[in-house]
């Protein structure tokens, strides 16, 4: 990554979030690609490593993980005032569009148009999350691809999938197995 | 007043419901319980209408139930007050994060949260994809519930997007496309 020499605007900042909050669809985990295209490729805000720190703690601080993640890249690059913009620009689309639904169009789930269109929409979004995986694995060739990494990512995914446990378990049982035994990188690039 | 309620509820659920938005739902339940602006049957649509518009599900939940009890300046009270306790938290854990970001320990505490957050995506991903699409549960037989058009539309999109020509594409690329596709042949 290369050092910025220039703050990040605001008005960027309120605005790449307004587009995450506009395209998120659904919860959690779907605004992933999003943020990797808008935070990582477009403005180099961050990088991947540093996205799954901040979801890994989103998982088990309070709020919606959308909103943390965009309170962490606000606050990492202009402070408290880059904070609020990003959490603002986050949930702006959601206050607009919510408001208009709710004041036009009371029956707007039950459109079968849209019923369709989400149906659709929810199978795009199942591919862009396992893509970003691949990605998250590919790029973190160095950190991910030992043994170690590997069979921690499997568990985390078996014991949420099939054992029902909740991810904040996962999250915490990391930390804790990470705190014993887990390694200082040398370089975090 | 209906807007201190509305603040001190959903800063009680921002504060409460850890780990995404769908966490907010129980709570919204209670609200429904407690109050006459919101009722369960209402509480149904909302949720129905998070899920079918852009933005973060809980924050759409909680817009929604705010505009119920008091219109637009509610839905922006209910928005912000839910954020409200996450911001603050997550302000003072960046400065602490900044501050001891070449700490050993913490190195080492996210050396294994990270590909733990990854296996956390991958089964947020698995989700998605089975409720999509292969809409395996424990009560049906074997796929015997699988949308075979859901199956078609899975697999082009995942090889498209896994071309390297298109490998750049935004995601909004196949969002849109999955949705054309979604109401022209009825999914």
């Amino acid at each position: 990554m290369e050092k910025k020499t220039n703050k990040t605007s605001l008005l960027n900042l309120y605005l790449a979030f307004a587009r995450i909050g506009l395209f998120t669809f659904g919860g959690g985990y779907a605004m992933l690609p999003m943020l990797e295209r808008e935070c990582v490729d477009r403005y180099g805000w961050t990088t991947r490593d540093e996205l799954l720190n901040y979801f890994a703690i989103g998982q088990c601080t309070p709020g919606v993980i959308a909103v943390n993640t965009a309170t962490f890249i606000g606050m990492t690059e202009r402070g408290l005032l880059g904070a609020a913009m990003t959490t603002l620009g986050v949930v702006t689309p959601s206050l607009v569009i919510i408001s208009i639904i709710a004041t036009l169009l009371s029956n707007f789930a039950h459109i079968a148009a849209v019923q369709h269109a989400f149906a659709g929409i929810r199978v795009a979004i199942g591919v862009l999350i396992i893509n970003a995986v691949i990605k998250l694995i590919k790029q973190n060739k160095k950190n991910m691809l030992n043994a170690i990494s590997i069979a921690i990512c499997v568990l985390s995914f078996l014991t949420v999938v099939f054992f029902d446990l909740s991810p904040v378990f996962v999250v915490i049982a990391a930390a804790v197995v990470g705190l014993a035994f887990g390694k200082k990188e040398e370089d975090n690039k | 007043m209906i807007f201190l309620t509305l603040f001190i509820e959903f800063f009680k659920i921002g504060l409460f419901a850890i780990g995404g938005g769908l966490a907010t739902i129980p709570f919204l339940y209670e609200l429904a319980a407690k109050y006459d602006w919101l009722t369960p049957s209402q509480l149904a649509d909302i949720i129905a209408v998070a899920e079918s518009t852009p933005g973060p599900i809980g924050i759409n939940c909680a817009t929604y139930a705010g505009y119920n009890a008091a219109g637009v300046p509610g839905a922006i009270a209910a928005t912000l007050s839910l954020v409200l306790p996450s911001f603050i938290i997550i302000v003072i854990i960046s400065k602490f994060l900044s501050k001891y970001n070449e700490n050993t320990l913490v190195q080492r505490t996210f050396s294994v949260l990270r590909p733990a957050a990854t296996g956390l995506i991958a089964a947020s991903g698995w989700t998605v994809v089975n409720d999509a699409v292969f809409k395996l549960s424990s009560k049906t037989a074997l796929f015997a519930s699988t949308d075979i058009k859901a199956v078609i539309l899975f697999a082009v999109l995942l090889i498209f997007t896994n071309i390297k020509k298109f490998k750049k594409l935004h995601p909004l690329v196949s969002i849109g496309i999955a949705a054309a596709v979604g109401i022209t042949f009825k999914f």
